[in-house]
């Protein structure tokens, strides 16, 4: 069974972080960006945003490296999801992480990750731009292909207009 | 909670800090944000205080619903007896630095004194802390936020700064925060920058529990999608606030030339398409950015494309822009904008200010009132590029006897240059218009002269008033929550109906600027946006209290009372032209020279604009000098100001 996945376009992100807000909100009942399992990383000065969330990582280092066989993969939805009845709260998840999407909450003691919402990711369903979409695993290169397929027909053209002499 | 969020006292000259709870009693007056602000200002500031002194107290806060799950609530507002006009000084601006100050467990913070040293306040989880400013002091804008970051260790630091203009203490430097947002009028960071406060940082992890969380959620789904469904905030977030002034341009309500004409003609290539061109170029196709929790994106991202300066990388430019540093001196390149805005967001100055004195200097040097010698040297004449980039620099470094003149404000200036030069001064109170031209539109025109802070669009603006709408759909706007059978006109040019019209948009702005919500969310540009029937709903949903769309009306009237009370102690009457309701002589005198048919010709009818006053204050419940009645202060409870609650 392939499960949808959460398709992240930085390109499209305007840095709103709503996406970390709505997380926070659903998951906790608070409004505390701490708290969010999706991170919207900036480089203000650039102008540049990028949203980090968990890749749910088909062989993921999360779930090999936990000591208490805590993380494991949530069939329903193909999340990679941890079971706080056994996790011990030492972290080594968040060390492990390639992507910085393993969060520790000090006040609650315990380590977040993105949960895909039981199915309806807030992050991308808020997100109007549609940086963060939560998308059919088939689909995930076809839009990033239409754009530089479009690229590749254009100077295409442009390279024939030249050799025309126009 | 966001009732939990507290207000913090900092004494900057003894060191002293101490922080308190915000009684509920004062939010229910009050509401937070720009609101509360304006009863700490009169409670806290002595009467007749130098505002450059450390008696002046400077207010910082977020909006009641600041950082709640409610979106567009990311203002953040500054305030202070005004560097520029000694009257109200009041700014507010968007960005990140709200709702950081209140995940720090902070609503407002009120400093007072003056520090023998550049420091800054560093916020966190409940602290305030002093800190040296000594490797912060005398950067940029944007370096100083990043020297922060640095010295901290921590990149989600938010800072708002005063830039190289506000050390200088430019009278109209302004604060800022992030790349371009600022809390831009009255001279913010001059106050700042004379209690040798360089900024204010802040970092915050604690928790803004949300009353209803599931429900709060839903209501900002709807929200937002009422909100980016609506054509005026798409094209927004296309275009940015440049296709404001690409529209009032096109009719004739762009003042050019100083207060010349009205139109710039010939001038395509600062038109909001090309600007949008420029920074599709040099950004690529998605270059909108958009504040805290916001799905508008007004901010367009932009690299300067060419000169000097290409390559440096900025935000905006927004209209003001545009009329700063094309519309008013005349100047047509979309260079000259983009280099604009990049130098005023550097050194921390209001575009408005800046853009409107010196083309008041460019049309006083056309006129002989001022010659070469006072300009040092600069052929100061319209349409001269570089003369306007180069007198940004000049007035932010106050260099040379010109620049230094207006860097004290356009009223100083004017007793400095002498002659007639005051005549040509376009401003109220002190502080000058911005880039519009009101001659053509009375309501307009009533709200610049009329508002708490100087000549400005953003306290009682009725912008919808260019759509003519149907009488009805104005009936139904303008007629709630207090009930309201007088005229109402859907012409622009019309002078019936609108001093209600203005009195209903002071409190619609001030309510949205108590809440923390941006003005693009209510009726400002969207006819049809959230206004006072729907905010219950948000309220009660983040922060559980219960309010009447009336108890929001009441707080609006009651803070903008509390503004009206400053501004009389400080000084204003009804007809001084530097400190009153009273608009430049050239609005009664010169008529519109370009424009559509209907524009050309027209300039304000000065007894009927007189009339307009008499009758805002009656709706206002002043008497004909606009000193509030006593009867209105008790229905207002504000009989017993200063009450030094908090």
């Amino acid at each position: 069974m392939s499960h949808k996945l959460l398709q992240i376009d930085h390109e499209k992100c305007t840095g709103c972080r709503l996406c970390e807000l709505v997380c926070a909100v659903r998951h906790h009942g608070v409004s505390n960006p701490t708290k969010s399992r999706i991170r919207v990383i900036k480089w203000e000065g650039e102008g540049v945003y990028v949203p980090m969330a968990c890749q749910q990582c088909q062989d993921a280092p999360c779930q090999k490296a936990c000591p208490s066989k805590a993380i494991a993969r949530d069939e329903a939805l193909g999340a990679v999801a941890v079971d706080y009845d056994k996790c011990i709260g030492c972290r080594t998840c968040v060390s492990v992480c390639p992507f910085g999407a393993m969060h520790f909450v000090p006040s609650e003691r315990k380590v977040i990750k993105c949960d895909l919402c039981e199915g309806e990711p807030q992050c991308a369903r808020f997100c109007e731009v549609h940086a963060v979409t939560y998308a059919e695993p088939g689909d995930v290169g076809i839009g990033k292909g239409r754009v530089a397929a479009r690229r590749l027909l254009e100077a295409d053209r442009s390279g024939a207009e030249l050799l025309a002499g126009r | 909670m966001p009732l939990s969020r507290k207000i913090g006292y900092v004494n900057l000259t003894t060191g002293e800090i101490s922080v308190q709870p915000i009684p509920l009693e004062m939010r229910r007056r009050f509401l937070g944000g720009r609101g509360l602000d304006a009863y700490l200002l009169y409670n806290h500031v002595p009467a007749g205080a130098d505002p450059l002194g450390p008696d002046n107290v400077l207010l910082i806060s977020g909006g009641l619903l600041t950082a709640t799950c409610a979106s567009a609530t990311a203002r953040t507002h500054v305030m202070a007896k005004s560097a520029l006009t000694g009257l109200v000084g009041s700014a507010n601006m968007g960005g990140f630095f709200a709702p950081e100050l209140a995940w720090a467990g902070f609503h407002h913070l009120v400093i007072k004194g003056r520090s023998p040293k550049p420091v800054y306040l560093y916020v966190h989880d409940g602290r305030i802390e002093i800190r040296d400013a000594a490797r912060v002091w005398g950067k940029t804008t944007t370096e100083a936020q990043a020297a922060i970051r640095e010295e901290l260790g921590d990149d989600e630091v938010k800072s708002l700064v005063c830039g190289p203009a506000g050390e200088r203490l430019v009278r109209f430097a302004n604060v800022m925060t992030g790349i371009k947002n600022a809390a831009g009028r009255t001279g913010m960071g001059c106050i700042m920058g004379s209690k040798n406060l360089k900024a204010v940082a802040a970092r915050g992890t604690m928790d803004i529990r949300i009353a209803h969380p599931v429900e709060a959620l839903e209501h900002n789904k709807r929200f937002i999608e009422q909100i980016t469904s609506s054509k005026v905030n798409q094209t927004q977030g296309t275009l940015g606030t440049p296709f404001i002034w690409g529209a009032t341009n096109s009719w004739g309500g762009v003042r050019t030339r100083n207060f010349q004409y009205n139109q710039l003609e010939y001038a395509d290539d600062v038109e909001p398409e090309r600007i949008d061109e420029i920074a599709t170029e040099t950004m690529g196709p998605y270059h909108m950015t958009g504040c805290y929790a916001c799905q508008v994106h007004c901010r367009a991202q932009y690299k300067i494309p060419s000169g000097p300066y290409k390559g440096k990388y900025d935000e905006g430019p927004e209209y003001t822009s545009q009329g700063a540093f094309a519309g008013e001196p005349d100047c047509r390149s979309a260079e000259t904008v983009l280099v604009g805005n990049h130098l005023v967001d550097q050194y921390g100055v209001d575009n408005l200010e800046i853009g409107s004195l010196i083309s008041w200097a460019m049309e006083l040097y056309e006129l002989g009132i001022i010659d070469r010698e006072q300009t040092g040297g600069l052929e100061l004449r319209f349409g001269n590029d570089e003369a306007l980039l180069e007198m940004i620099h000049r007035i932010c470094r106050r260099d040379g006897w010109l620049a230094n003149a207006l860097a004290d404000g356009g009223l100083a200036a004017s007793e400095a240059i002498g002659k007639n030069s005051f005549d040509y001064l376009i401003q109220v109170k002190g502080m000058s218009n911005l880039h519009s031209d009101e001659r053509a539109t009375p309501g307009l025109a009533l709200n610049i002269a009329t508002a708490s802070r100087g000549s400005d669009h953003l306290r009682s603006r009725p912008a919808i008033d260019l759509y003519h709408l149907p009488e009805p759909v104005l009936r139904k706007i303008y007629g709630s929550p207090v009930p309201y059978d007088g005229p109402l006109s859907s012409e622009h040019t019309e002078y019936i109906g609108k001093p209600w019209q203005v009195f209903w948009q002071e409190n619609c702005y001030m309510a949205v600027d108590c809440l923390g919500i941006c003005k693009y969310h209510t009726v400002f540009l969207g006819a049809t946006h959230p206004n006072f029937e729907d905010w219950p709903a948000v309220i009660r949903l983040n922060t559980g209290l219960e309010f009447t769309p009336r108890e929001i009306w009441d707080v609006a009237e009651r803070a903008n009372m509390m503004e009206r009370l400053f501004n009389l102690r400080e000084g204003l009457t009804r007809r001084d032209t530097r400190k009153g309701d009273m608009l430049n002589h050239r609005y009664f005198d010169e008529p519109c020279r370009r424009g559509a048919p209907g524009v050309v010709g027209l300039k304000i009818d000065r007894e009927r604009f007189d009339k307009m006053v008499d009758e805002f204050y009656v709706h206002k419940g002043l008497d004909a000098d606009g000193v509030p009645k006593p009867e209105t202060l008790a229905r207002l409870g504000l009989d017993r100001e200063p009450s030094r609650v908090m």
